[in-house]
């Protein structure tokens, strides 16, 4: 059962990944796209724990609830990028302006 | 963690009842609420012209489905309603106890002023997009108060999130565009930390029913992993010091009703949720995690009353008041008293009134004189006499002072801390309600001065201002008849046996 | 409902109503106002004079209703009371005229009004309450309802002052919550008990006990305008004299003593507080308040300033009279809650009228005043006398039984301290008689009104006048059997074990 141990820290790995770029990176393409990397991280660890043992077909919850949150996810990065377009129309940049500390 | 059996179980008792009682009792007032807003947002979306009327009378049936819950709640304790027929570990259960039922109910209430003052705020082309994206967040709201399966709470979470994503956009400008753009990368990130820890709960446990997963948790590294996880997304979602810092701009820059319903309703869900795991299933995490709650509490109302007295602008002012009474909320974890959940719930309940009404007042301030600037608002309080009130009165259970609900939960906080002996806790408490009148005061001391009254202002529609002042008075009235709604929550016993 | 659990609403209801209807009326509406005004004022005191004669024959009024559970809102008629209410309304009604006449042609009159009858509805629940946590509903109350009279006028100055106010009384009021909700985890009850309901505590809780009665005094004493937190109340003089007079004779300042009188007679019992040794600084820090304030009024050349600062040291004879802890000492304290405030009233009236009619703010100004305004002089000088504690006036069976009391409870060294006092108030009270008497007047006023053949106004010189023959009367009428004296040893004896 050891490999799947393996994608499931991979999953982690990936969601890791996303976080970083999300909170570094100041382009907002970016960050949506780090956003859909950090949930493709954690639907990697809910598929690969589903699994049990040889013989036995894996379990269908955490399957059921790859494809809701993929689902979600989709609509969420349609939102995003809408959002972002009309941004980039009303401030002609890319990137959300650096706010002042508070 | 009791399992009661739902409604209608003494078929003799039933036969003599009235038809009106006939009809509370056997309808699933559970899924109506959550049903009735989805439809309703669908049917604005279908008939945009007729989107106005459509969407006050689903907030009204809404609430008469939170009072027929109530009496179902009343009369057989908890409900617990297996979507589909189906129950946990597979199906989706819904479950309805007092906490969720002061929930919804808040919901419902807060919304109806809501709907109300949006009625006459939005013209027409903003009216269209504002409705169904407005009974869609109340659907997702209801379906997240009573839910009890955590990744179905996952999905309203992110429904809600998106929902109110979109509604802070409407205002167009570059400012809500860009705290609409910040707040949907956090409720993103927030939900997806929340969604990993689930992740580890169910591999874990195999459930994903609160009720099931509190029977079967223990300690491990797995679950700490998780608590941890889904801690830190919820802790974001609500804004607690410091992971605040997208909440001022996003409820500012949005139209007034959506700052409202922000402030009020959306940051609550989060802590909602992270309310009942705590009291469900994290019992097994140490005391360190509380405190840490109770520290990062204590920070925010300090921090954020500060923060509120410094700003220049009014709906920013609003808003880090927001950030300050949230903090209030998390003193209640390190106290942990049956008496402190139900302070920390009072507040809960009374600062959504409140702050809902302070929004709408000062959304009417803004549209008379087209600006909110802090300095400025002498000539266009003067001519406000109403919204002044409510504001005034709103502010009132900001401060903590008598009567209101703000007071009522003051003194069970205070009493908490008392009795249990960790006093520093009502320090705060205090320190907070003193910041409080400094930035209240600080607005409303602008009406008595010999300014006078601007001819230039715009006339304010009376359905907007007597919005703000009926919550307001709703505000006043929970510190007056308080005893109603504290024993509404004992229902289900969601905080265990005294203490 | 009955009569025994409506009449206390009722009394709260008669200036609650009228004052929110008031707050609708618009500026002009000016018959309208005035009559909701003056019928809300008879009323209360109607209802609260029937309320006493039914109280005297046996009736038992309360009112509750629960807040939390096992804490109720109480509002209930019992001796003490009724003292405090009656004063409170027939001053009201008094300062109603007064008022009336005195902001007539003022902008934001139905906001002043709506506002003033909102005090009076405090001060009222403050009187009836009948435990400590109704107390602090009315008493913060109270706080939220006098600031807009105080910023009234808008200027920059009323305003700063409206802002220091809020800043000790919230201060204050947060001190009282902390101490009312410690209390009440202690003892379980907060009901106002004859001879208090603390005693029975264990002993090991006393250092507490102790710690929370400085706490309450603290809260209270910012109200009373203990030194050092009387800081607020030379600045409230901005407000206008209706406010100042309402403020320092009957609802703020006395708001707070009273509670100081119920905290020692009904929370801790006088008895416990003797025996935690609690009396002794209260009445240093009394002492202190008395001598502090007298002096400070002697270097004020702004009239309503002198009579601020002489309201600093006049409300602390009131919580001496308490911290001597001897019946009699408390009876003098107890009648000079009443005395000070018809003396003061007057004082402050006398205060309004000059500026009002001949625009008089210094007492530099009022050289040969008296002629030009008799009666108004007349009345100042009987509640200056009264004030310094001439007999047969008000003021002196105050300070007798106080003197009595202090000897019989063996606290000899307050009597230097009465004695001390008497003369300072004459230090600061005769000059201004000499001058206004026998000086002789400027050419001009600084801004004189002309009333026709009167010295003022109508409704600026009754409510003088008829306070000032209150005061005589107080004082003439002290020993008679209804008088006064009867009433306070009859609060006085439920307090000391039989």
């Amino acid at each position: 059962m050891s490999y799947v141990y393996l994608y499931a820290l991979l999953g982690v790995g990936l969601f890791v990944l996303g976080l970083n770029a999300l909170i570094v990176h100041a382009h907002l393409m970016r960050k949506i796209l780090a956003v859909n990397v950090m949930s493709t991280g954690v639907f990697l660890v809910l598929v690969a724990l589903s699994s049990r043992n040889e013989g036995i077909l894996p379990d269908p919850v955490p399957h059921a609830m790859v494809i809701t949150g993929i689902v979600v996810s989709v609509s969420a990065t349609a939102l995003a990028l809408i959002l972002m377009l009309k941004l980039n129309r009303a401030t002609g940049k890319n990137e959300l302006p650096d706010r002042s500390r508070d | 963690m009791n399992f009661p059996t739902g409604a209608g179980t003494d078929h003799c008792k039933r036969m003599k009842l009235l038809p009106m009682e006939l009809i509370l009792g056997e309808v699933p007032w559970i899924v109506v609420l959550i049903i009735l807003p989805l439809t309703g947002g669908m049917a604005c979306f279908l008939f945009p012209t007729i989107s106005k009327s459509l969407g006050l009378l689903t907030s009204l049936a809404v609430i008469s489905c939170v009072w027929g819950l109530g009496w179902q709640l009343e009369e057989d304790g908890a409900q617990r309603y297996a979507i589909g027929g189906w129950g946990a570990p597979l199906g989706i259960d819904l479950y309805a106890d007092g906490l969720s039922l002061v929930m919804v109910a808040v919901a419902a209430l807060v919304g109806l002023g809501i709907s109300v003052y949006s009625s006459s705020y939005f013209r027409r082309d903003k009216a269209n997009h504002f409705w169904p994206l407005w009974l869609f967040l109340c659907g997702a709201l209801n379906a997240l108060f009573l839910s009890s399966d955590i990744f179905n709470l996952y999905v309203t979470l992110e429904l809600l999130g998106l929902t109110a994503v979109a509604l802070v956009a409407l205002a167009d400008g570059s400012e809500a565009l860009t705290s609409a753009m910040r707040y949907l990368l956090i409720n993103l990130m927030g939900s997806l930390f929340y969604l990993l820890g689930v992740a580890f709960l169910y591999h874990s446990f195999g459930s994903l029913d609160i009720a099931i997963l509190a029977q079967r948790v223990e300690p491990s590294p797995a679950v700490w992993a998780a608590v941890g996880l889904i801690s830190a997304g919820l802790l974001l979602k609500t804004a607690l010091f410091p992971m605040h810092f997208w909440l001022p701009a996003a409820h500012a820059s949005a139209p007034a009703p959506v700052s409202a319903l922000l402030s009020a309703l959306v940051v609550k869900a989060s802590f909602y949720i992270l309310l009942r795991m705590w009291l469900e299933i994290f019992p097994i995490v140490g005391i360190s995690f509380a405190q840490l709650l109770g520290l990062l509490g204590s920070a925010a109302v300090l921090w954020g009353g500060i923060q509120a007295l410094r700003q220049t602008r009014l709906k920013l002012l609003v808003a880090y008041s927001t950030v300050s009474q949230l903090g209030y909320l998390f003193l209640a974890f390190p106290l942990g008293m049956s008496i402190a959940w139900k302070g920390a719930l009072y507040m809960l309940l009374s600062h959504a009134v409140a702050k809902a009404a302070m929004f709408m007042a000062a959304g009417n301030i803004l549209a008379a004189g087209g600006h909110d600037r802090i300095a400025d608002l002498s000539s266009i309080t003067q001519r406000l006499p109403l919204t002044l009130t409510a504001f005034s009165l709103a502010g009132i259970s900001i401060m903590g002072l008598p009567p209101s609900g703000g007071f009522i939960a003051k003194w069970l906080l205070l009493e908490a801390s008392i009795q249990s002996g960790q006093w520093w806790w009502g320090a705060i408490l205090l320190l907070g309600g003193l910041l409080a009148a400094a930035y209240v005061f600080r607005v409303v001391s602008h009406v008595f001065t010999q300014a006078e009254a601007t001819h230039e202002a715009r006339e304010v529609p009376a359905r907007m201002e007597w919005t703000a002042l009926v919550l307001a008075l709703v505000v006043i009235f929970l510190g007056v008849f308080a005893s109603w709604p504290l024993a509404m929550m004992e229902i289900g016993s969601p905080f265990g046996g005294g203490s | 409902m009955n009569w025994n659990t409506a009449l206390p609403l009722m009394v709260l209801g008669s200036s609650l109503l009228p004052g929110l209807m008031i707050f609708f009326l618009s500026e002009e509406h000016v018959v309208a106002r005035t009559s909701l005004n003056l019928a809300s004022a008879i009323l209360k005191i109607v209802l609260i004079g029937g309320m006493f004669w039914g109280m005297l024959h046996g009736h038992h009024y309360e009112s509750r209703l629960a807040l939390l559970p096992g804490l109720d809102l109480v509002l209930r008629a019992g001796p003490l009371s009724m003292l405090f209410v009656l004063l409170s309304a027939g001053l009201w009604l008094v300062t109603t005229v007064y008022a009336i006449g005195y902001l007539e042609e003022s902008p934001y009159r139905s906001r002043f009004f709506g506002f003033f009858s909102l005090c009076v509805t405090a001060t009222v629940g403050i009187a009836l309450a009948g435990n400590l946590m109704t107390f602090l509903v009315f008493y913060e109350l109270l706080t939220l309802c006098t600031y807009p009279l105080i910023v009234h006028r808008g200027t920059e100055v009323a305003r700063k002052a409206g802002r220091t106010y809020l800043i000790y009384t919230i201060f204050g009021g947060a001190l009282l919550l902390l101490s009312s909700v410690w209390l009440y985890t202690l003892a379980g009850t907060l009901e106002f008990t004859d001879r208090g309901f603390l005693s029975g505590l264990d002993t090991s809780l006393h250092p507490t006990l102790i710690l929370i009665f400085a706490l309450l005094i603290a809260g209270l004493g910012v109200k009373a305008a203990l030194f050092p937190l009387h800081g607020w109340l030379p600045l409230a003089m901005v407000a206008p004299a209706p406010v100042s007079a309402l403020l320092h004779a009957v609802a703020v300042v006395k708001a707070g003593a009273f509670g100081i009188v119920r905290v020692v007679y009904d929370v801790y019992g006088i008895e416990f507080a003797t025996d935690l040794g609690l009396t002794l600084p209260l009445a240093i820090l009394a002492s202190a308040t008395i001598i502090y304030g007298s002096l400070r009024a002697l270097f004020q050349d702004e009239l309503k300033r002198r009579l601020a600062f002489s309201t600093v040291s006049q409300v602390s004879y009131i919580v001496l009279g308490i911290a001597v802890a001897g019946p009699v000492a408390t009876i003098g304290g107890l009648i000079h809650l009443v005395h000070q405030g018809v003396q003061k009233i007057t004082l402050f009236f006398c205060a309004g009228n000059l500026a009002e009619t001949l625009g008089i703010h210094k007492i530099s100004e009022m050289n040969g005043v008296a002629w030009r305004m008799p009666w108004t002089m007349a009345a100042f000088t009987i509640g200056a006398f009264g004030m310094i504690g001439a007999p047969p006036l008000a003021g002196f069976f105050s300070k007798w039984y106080l003197a009595r009391g202090a000897l019989d409870a063996e606290q000899d060294w307050v009597i230097l301290i009465l004695a001390g006092s008497s003369i300072l108030n004459a230090a600061y009270f005769l000059p201004i008689l000499y001058i206004a008497w026998f000086k002789k007047p400027p050419d001009s006023w600084p801004a004189e009104r002309s009333f026709g053949r009167n010295e003022t106004s109508w409704a600026l010189l009754i409510p003088t006048v008829v306070t000032a023959m209150m005061t005589l009367a107080l004082g003439l009428l002290a020993s008679a059997p209804f008088g006064l004296l009867e009433w306070a040893s009859q609060i006085v004896n439920r307090g000391f074990a039989q």
